[in-house]
């Protein structure tokens, strides 16, 4: 059976915490995410997200505060824009724009982050694998500069 | 010292780049007795097979504009990095693929539909399109592959600089021609042009408010564009801040926005990706509703985010299994 990559971008303060509450509370749930601490989901740029597809995730997650709870005023609003204007983005790009989810998790809903990552699992892997890198990855253009 | 021996040849290109050359006006004269060209199929007689005989590395500078869209056009950048010294690429498409570098949001076989068999402007749709073997009466004839994907100068060979812009101003390509002259050139894989946003160098950036928001996107030509206003303040999407700085705001002189022809800054790694997230952070909306409802303005992403750089960016192009065969 095809085991789908998830690549979880959580925030500190609601996700995060959320996702150690569902640890230390033994939930069992898909081992399919790997998730990546991040200070809030405003932190988390478009960049992030792509270059995970590129290296091979089937399907990206961003978890942060409910709206009106983040810890630093606006940055779930700024990560919900991105969101949005993303998923547009991906799907001119072929990519189904549920390989993107974007959740709010409070500290105390570890059930949830148990549920929300179960449900993804079981939508990528119906999606099947992501190969979208026709040559195997290529540096981008680095450069330095001339003054 | 002998004069330098340059090569220029170009690739996927519309010859805006060669045209840049020639801009250079009286300067070219001291440019052409500057140096010794070998090789410029575009304004003289020279083949393939004269540079086939060339020893390895006998030129000094290869200009090379133009993205890879065809085999031929990657056997030609061989052949000339071989031959070559120094590798330049040469204008947007060979730097970050350019405008032809949009065709990756199709494969070979869509593009070939549309062109070949769907387009009205065609005055004969005779069902055919390029093959690589067509038989003539004459004979059998080959034509190079057309890739599924185009690709960028260094996804192909080793470049040693760039010049970028769509295409290169006169100014940037005089400093670098003087630069190789003088031996007096920065480390390799430079982008010869200043590592800073194009703000930076833009006279409108005064005008731009210290928190900056807008509430609606527009096209320019659904706008009277205040010509002194920053254009992103008035709700225009300009690249500007995702783009090198080194044309000194040319298109914004012309109150047109920067459409991002000098593609990325070193510490940026994804030029629409950056430019994406900047337009969604002064969105000044919070509700999901109001949100798409401005970002469905935006009909064209990919052309509107990655117009020069779909080759380079993190997916480089629309995942082809989602592409008809
Ligand atoms: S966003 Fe565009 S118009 Fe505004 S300062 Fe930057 S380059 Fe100039
Ligand atoms: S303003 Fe932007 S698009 Fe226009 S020449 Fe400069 S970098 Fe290129
Ligand atoms: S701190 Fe959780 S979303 Fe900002």
């Amino acid at each position: 059976m095809f085991e789908p990559k998830i690549v979880a971008f959580f925030c500190t303060w609601c996700t995060y915490t959320a996702a150690d509450l569902a640890g230390t509370a033994r939930m069992q749930y898909a081992p399919n995410a790997r998730i990546i601490r991040v200070m809030c989901s405003g932190r988390i740029d478009p960049q992030f997200v792509l270059d995970a597809f590129r290296k091979g995730a089937d399907g990206v997650l961003i978890g942060g505060c409910h709206p009106g709870d983040c810890h630093y005023q606006e940055g779930n609003y700024k990560a919900l824009r991105r969101y949005h204007l993303l998923q547009r983005l991906l799907e001119q790009m072929g990519i189904e724009k549920e390989r993107l989810r974007l959740e709010w998790i409070s500290a105390s809903e570890g059930d949830k982050v148990k549920q929300v990552i179960n449900d993804m699992t079981e939508t990528i892997r119906r999606l099947g694998p992501l190969n979208i890198m026709e040559l195997p990855e290529q540096e981008p253009v680095r450069a330095a500069s001339l003054t | 010292m002998s004069k330098p021996k340059v090569a220029f040849y170009w690739c996927a290109s519309c010859g805006g780049c060669e045209e840049a050359v020639v801009d250079l006006a009286e300067n070219i004269l001291d440019v052409v007795n500057a140096v010794d060209i070998v090789f410029w199929p575009v304004a003289l007689d020279f083949k393939r097979e004269d540079v086939e005989q060339m020893e390895d590395h006998e030129i000094d500078v290869t200009f090379l504009n133009g993205a890879i869209r065809l085999k031929e056009q990657e056997e030609m950048a061989k052949l000339l990095r071989q031959k070559s010294k120094l590798m330049i690429a040469f204008g947007s498409c060979s730097h970050l693929g350019g405008i032809p570098g949009l065709g990756n949001l199709w494969n070979r076989n869509e593009i070939f539909q549309r062109a070949y068999h769907e387009v009205s402007s065609l005055e004969e749709h005779n069902g055919k399109h390029p093959e690589t073997h067509v038989k003539v009466p004459e004979g059998e004839l080959e034509l190079p592959e057309f890739y599924h994907t185009v690709h960028a100068l260094n996804q192909v060979v080793e470049v040693d600089y760039y010049l970028p812009g769509c295409p290169p101003t006169p100014k940037l390509l005089l400093q670098a021609v003087q630069a190789i002259l003088q031996d007096n050139l920065p480390e390799r894989g430079t982008v010869l042009a200043p590592d800073k946003a194009l703000c930076e160098e833009c006279p409108r950036n005064e005008s731009k408010p210290e928190k900056l928001l807008i509430t609606d996107i527009k096209r320019p030509h659904q706008v009277h564009v205040d010509p002194e206003k920053c254009l992103l303040a008035q709700g225009v999407i300009c690249m500007g801040p995702a783009t090198r700085a080194g044309c000194e705001a040319l298109c914004i002189n012309g109150n047109m926005p920067c459409t991002g022809c000098f593609g990325p800054t070193s510490k940026v790694l994804d030029q629409g990706a950056k430019a994406l997230s900047a337009v969604a952070s002064i969105l000044d909306y919070n509700e999901e509703e109001d949100i798409q409802q401005v970002m469905n303005k935006i009909a064209d992403p990919v052309g509107t985010f990655y117009r020069y750089g779909l080759p380079v960016s993190m997916l480089q192009r629309r995942n082809l299994a989602k592409t008809k065969s």
